[in-house]
């Protein structure tokens, strides 16, 4: 094989011809992840565009919360502010929490193998002729993950209300309390909703970026032992970002097609009081 | 327990070479380094191979078994079944000197332009003092032995030789990470860290992680929070109006660019 002026076969270097000699399986992660990624940006995209059977009482989707949009009657807990919109309302609110993840330092690794083969796995050779990694535009905007971080808390602290609202009374037989207006509720729907809100939380608190803000920044831990126990805690939860970011992102996808199925009148929920 | 390993080395130098057989009688408990010093007292006398400790400790018998880059002292034979084959090549990130021999010298140029710790005055008593929490943060990044792993499969330079000029590596980025995290250093690398060593052009593949024979955490713990840091100094208007109005803290007061 003739030498390049590149990569593993640059001149001066041992010339062999095997762009890797890795003989495990290492493509498999890489294609796991494109595949289970793929599948969600496919489910997430047309349910984001759907605009509709997103609502079952008392459970809201969280692909469409806060529902800020021209929602359906119950959903919209915060009023319509983009009443006028005239697409689905999930488009509205979604670009923040799909931000966060597209910035987060453990999908850039995931997508940058899997989908960008930059590099396909470690010590196999990446297709690619030049590279800048995230120094130019438009990868340097990756370092606005900070900002998508603060918007995260924010939607996490709705998706938390959610979870308190699915507890409020339902109508029905179970219901405890004078029977159609007070008491509390609980159904599969809101045990998924409380999942979801607890794997989404530790995500959101996991990440690098919450890391650095609430300590990590400091050069001085001793003057500032507050914050340094919080840097303790959120490292902690740091080094599983990415499971969290796994199952946050499969509870998500669980949640609302629950709810879908509960909105369109396939399934009902299973009610336990 | 012996058994005759099917082992595969590569034998060259800069103008060219191959991977060649040697099957070579193997013992239980051995690692890949044993047997490549067994096929140089019996079969080759002439393989160039590096190699000190034999402890996993110098750093200095890095290659690539199998195509993953490892320090052969600490890659058990135990790892691989009796009948696979096992390729041990150089690294192929540095020119190649001959056989497993590389000129890792891109490394010592890349020490020499990090500037190095800059302290402040003494207390009174003419001592300097840290507290032990702080000392404690900076002893994971001192585990380093520089073997050059994570700089041999950093694909911003293995794939891409026209970057080394630009990029000083995963081996670096945790001594800038080590000495901006310094109570007692009073240079501001964040700068340096982004323009002369090219820490934006790491996109955190974290392959530097999975390879460092120390375990060290080099991604999470060192690369992420520079940069984590550099977007404090470069990118962060908010962290910029903060500084303007005093709200910030001031913990980066008074230090200088190197």
């Amino acid at each position: 094989m003739p030498t390049t002026d590149r990569g593993v076969t640059s001149p001066g270097r041992a010339r062999i011809e095997e762009r890797t000699l890795r003989r495990d399986r290492w493509w498999l992660q890489p294609l796991a992840t494109f595949v289970v990624f793929s599948g969600f940006v496919v489910f997430a995209t047309i349910r984001a565009f759907m605009g509709r059977d997103y609502y079952a009482e008392p459970y809201l989707s969280p692909f469409y919360s806060p529902c800020l949009g021209d929602c359906v009657e119950g959903a919209s807990d915060f009023g319509q502010p983009f009443g006028w919109w005239p697409l689905s309302a999930a488009l509205l609110i979604l670009v923040f929490p799909l931000g966060f993840r597209m910035t987060c330092y453990y999908y850039r690794k995931a997508y940058y193998r899997a989908f960008w083969l930059s590099p396909p796995a470690c010590a196999v050779a990446e297709p690619h002729g030049s590279y800048s990694g995230e120094s130019r535009l438009p990868l340097l905007l990756q370092n606005a993950h900070r900002y998508f971080w603060y918007a995260a808390v924010l939607v996490g602290l709705v998706l938390t209300y959610d979870v308190l609202l699915a507890f409020r009374p339902m109508p029905g037989r179970y219901a405890v309390g004078d029977g159609e207006t007070s008491g509390v509720h609980m159904g599969l729907g809101t045990l998924l909703m409380l999942a979801n809100v607890v794997l989404i939380w530790l995500y959101t608190l996991s990440c690098h970026s919450c890391r650095h803000v609430v300590g990590g920044r400091l050069r001085h831990f001793s003057k500032h032992p507050v914050r340094y126990r919080l840097w303790t805690w959120v490292s902690r939860l740091n080094t599983s970002h990415g499971r969290w970011a796994w199952y946050s992102l499969f509870s998500v996808a669980v949640v609302d097609f629950y709810i879908f199925l509960l909105a369109t009148g396939t399934i009902q929920d299973l009610r336990f009081f | 327990m012996s058994y005759v390993l099917k082992l595969r080395i590569w034998r060259g130098d800069k103008d060219g070479g191959e991977v060649k057989d040697y099957p070579v009688e193997v013992s239980e408990g051995e690692v890949v380094l044993d047997a490549i010093h067994r096929v140089q007292g019996t079969q080759a006398g002439d393989l160039a191979v590096r190699w000190n400790c034999k402890a996993g400790k110098c750093g200095s018998c890095s290659a690539e078994v199998n195509g993953r880059p490892r320090l052969m002292c600490m890659c058990r034979l135990s790892d691989f079944a009796e009948d696979e084959t096992i390729t041990v090549t150089p690294m192929r990130t540095f020119p190649v000197i001959r056989d497993l021999v590389t000129d890792v010298s891109f490394n010592y140029e890349k020490a020499k332009q990090l500037p190095s710790a800059q302290l402040g005055p003494r207390d009174p008593d003419g001592k300097r003092r840290m507290a032990q929490v702080d000392v404690e943060r900076g002893q994971e990044f001192r585990k380093c032995i520089e073997c050059f792993l994570c700089q041999d499969v950093c694909h911003v330079v293995r794939d891409h030789e026209d970057n080394k000029e630009s990029f000083a590596g995963p081996r670096f980025f945790l001594r800038y990470a080590e000495l901006d995290m310094h109570p007692l250093d009073t240079h501001d690398r964040r700068e340096l860290a982004q323009g002369a060593a090219g820490l934006g052009m790491c996109n955190i593949t974290k392959c530097c992680t999975e390879v460092c024979p120390e375990g060290i955490k080099i991604t999470d713990n060192a690369i992420i929070p520079m940069k984590e840091r550099v977007v404090d100094k470069k990118f962060d208007p908010l962290v910029w109006l903060g500084d303007k109005i005093g709200l910030r803290n001031k913990d980066n007061e008074g230090r200088t660019e190197p």
